[in-house]
């Protein structure tokens, strides 16, 4: 039986992180097919069909999924899930949301961010922040899964002629009315899927010297990400924050600035590829996971990154 | 004769608390990959739980609340963190004997059976177990309950029958408006948790503690996932300190070439 994924967008465009679980269906079966659903969503189908690996688009447009309620996708989605052996989202607050509510409408227990998959019943996962690792195996009639989106590459856009099916809406008079979103709008790569994340943590002291690290990022077109303590402290929006509360992710760079290295922050981030921590501690436990570490006054190295970048940048070009 | 009639408003309260690993400790994975080991090891109300026993506690503070119950889940060691709930100002607690850990579905189904009985308003639980990570019992529990779900909370107003909730999701905050009954899951930034005082701490050794034999709720609580082995994480290898920023920059361009 096919896999199906259970698409993440805005009404516009998938998330990266739809791309991500379409590679982890594919480890468990070739047969992946994507279900969309959404207010006004024609475009947004159409343009999914030319994904590469996915065999059937399945729509369900209606203005009532606007806000992607989890009352109100759960049950449509139930009745479509009975086809097939797997169910799979995004482990984002999205996924996070909806699929146990599917796992109690099916009566079936959901395996939440698998970091790898062995084979279509066996499945890896962290728990206690990442410092452990379960090995776990499901067999069940339909098997649920969240992944971790910063654990499985994305796949190709394009390439794909994939079928579009409509699905009929199912109406569940919901009793939650959404009443607004804050989006912090920004032209900086997303965090979750950022080639480079730069982060700050309780060491910055305040909102106004974040904007140090937005200049960094900004240099080295990165992400900006942030510790809980940072979050707490209202120096930045919780959309930043990284760690077991937070975001996974695994950029291909990861520089800590001001963060001491909790558990906590670590297992949203000890997956990147090369860490760099900055901090003026050097019994900071940070330190410990780092690639390269530099024990200094962040406020006097971070300009001193920045100028080091422009004179590369001058060099190169 | 004059007869008065009182109508009695009740708002009853229920919050999920788990008994879990203290968050400061450095767990340790069992020699023979069974999993991790719990035994004396200090354990203790899993965190985002001590933001809804604190909220439930406000709500019976500001008059909103008229009872507030804790219920875990577990051996017969929870009623530790059930004398803590209480400690903190939950009312009574009931505690459903397990021996064997239960998977997220099952502890769902068992919350439900209480909720049964004892018809709560509202349930306020943890977004997460910071054992196993699931993030899954809230949202289940509301879809067995058929009622609205509200996750990962940062704040709550609470206007007649109305529930005003934030909530953090990745792009930033959600608002969204609901009724009661309602399962919400309650995230760190929610309030901050009161310690418990000496005084309320003797208090609360005499407040009621109720058990209940979990086999008696007459639910289906065999696990579904098989845990094969738990391992430790891969270490990484050990990195250099750069003795100043030029180092530095010169080795992400030149040695690490992510720059
Ligand atoms: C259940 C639970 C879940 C949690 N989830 C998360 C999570 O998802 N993400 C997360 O990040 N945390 C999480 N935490 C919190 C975590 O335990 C730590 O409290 C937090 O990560 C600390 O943030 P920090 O490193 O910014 O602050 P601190 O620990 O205060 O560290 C600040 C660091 O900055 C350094 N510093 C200060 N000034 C300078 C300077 N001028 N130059 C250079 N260095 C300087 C200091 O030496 C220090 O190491 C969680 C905690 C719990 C209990
Ligand atoms: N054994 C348990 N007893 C009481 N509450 C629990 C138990 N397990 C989970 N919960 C509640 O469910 C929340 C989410 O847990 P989880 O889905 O396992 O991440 C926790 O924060 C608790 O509020």
């Amino acid at each position: 039986m096919a896999v199906l994924v259970i698409a993440e967008h805005d009404n516009q465009v998938l998330k990266t992180s739809t791309l991500n679980t379409i590679t982890a269906a594919q480890k468990i079966n070739n047969e992946v097919h994507l279900i969309i659903l959404g207010k006004d969503i024609q475009t947004l189908s159409d343009t999914s069909k030319s994904i590469h690996l996915i065999s059937k688009v399945l729509k369900c447009d209606n203005e009532k999924l606007e806000n992607f309620l989890p009352e109100i996708l759960a049950p449509i989605i139930v009745k479509t899930a009975l086809s097939y052996s797997h169910v799979i989202a995004p482990a984002s607050t999205f996924g996070k949301n909806l699929l146990p509510r599917i796992s109690a409408l099916l009566d079936t227990t959901q395996v939440s961010d698998i970091i790898g998959i062995e084979n279509e019943n066996t499945f890896i996962r962290p728990i206690y922040a990442g410092n452990a690792i379960s090995h776990v195996q499901t067999n069940q009639e339909i098997n649920l899964l969240t992944i971790r989106p910063s654990s499985f590459e994305k796949c190709e856009n394009s390439g794909g002629e994939a079928t579009l099916e409509e699905i009929p809406f199912i109406d569940s008079e919901a009793k939650t009315h959404f009443v607004s979103k804050e989006v912090s709008k920004s032209d900086r790569p997303e965090l979750g899927s950022a080639r480079i994340v730069v982060s700050g943590g309780r060491g910055l002291e305040n909102s106004d010297n974040f904007k140090l690290l937005y200049d960094l990022a900004d240099k080295l077109n990165a992400a900006v990400g942030a510790s809980r303590a940072a979050v707490d402290s209202g120096y930045i929006g919780n959309e930043y924050q990284v760690g077991q509360t937070g975001k996974m992710v695994a950029p291909e760079l990861y520089i800590a600035v001001g963060i001491s290295g909790a558990i906590q922050h670590l297992a949203g981030m000890k997956e990147s590829k090369v860490i760099v921590a900055i901090n003026k501690d050097l019994e900071a436990p940070i330190f410990n996971v780092a690639d390269y570490g530099l024990s200094s006054d962040l406020f006097q190295a971070i300009p001193e990154i920045i100028k080091e970048l422009d004179l590369l940048n001058q060099i190169d070009s | 004769m004059k007869l008065v009639y009182f109508i009695e408003i009740q708002m009853k309260v229920l919050v999920a608390v788990k008994r879990v690993v203290d968050y400061k400790v450095q767990i340790r994975v069992k020699s023979d990959n069974s999993g991790v080991e719990t035994q004396n090891v200090k354990m203790s109300v899993n965190p985002p739980d001590e933001n809804a026993i604190e909220e439930a506690v406000k709500l019976k503070e500001q008059g909103i609340a008229t009872e507030t119950i804790a219920i875990s889940i577990g051996e017969d060691k929870c009623q530790d963190v059930l004398r803590t709930s209480m400690a903190m100002g939950i009312d009574r607690s009931i505690l459903v004997k397990s021996q064997n850990s239960l998977e997220p579905l099952a502890v769902a189904k068992t919350l439900k059976k209480i909720i049964e009985k004892e018809k709560p308003d509202l349930v306020l639980m943890g977004k997460q177990a910071i054992d196993d990570d699931s993030n899954q019992t809230g949202q289940i529990l509301s879809a067995l309950l058929n009622w609205p779900q509200g996750c990962f909370i940062s704040s709550l107003k609470i206007e007649d029958k109305k529930v005003l909730i934030s909530r953090e999701v990745d792009e930033g905050i959600e608002k969204l408006e609901t009724s009661l009954p309602a399962v919400l899951t309650c995230d760190l930034r929610l309030n901050t948790p009161r310690f418990a005082s000496l005084p309320n701490i003797m208090k609360a050794k005499k407040k009621p503690l109720e058990a209940i034999e979990i086999e008696t709720l007459d639910i289906d609580i065999e696990p579904k996932i098989k845990t094969l082995k738990v391992i430790d994480p891969p270490t990484r290898k050990a990195g250099v300190m750069v003795k100043d920023v030029k180092e530095l920059v010169q080795k992400l361009k030149n040695e690490a070439k992510v720059i």
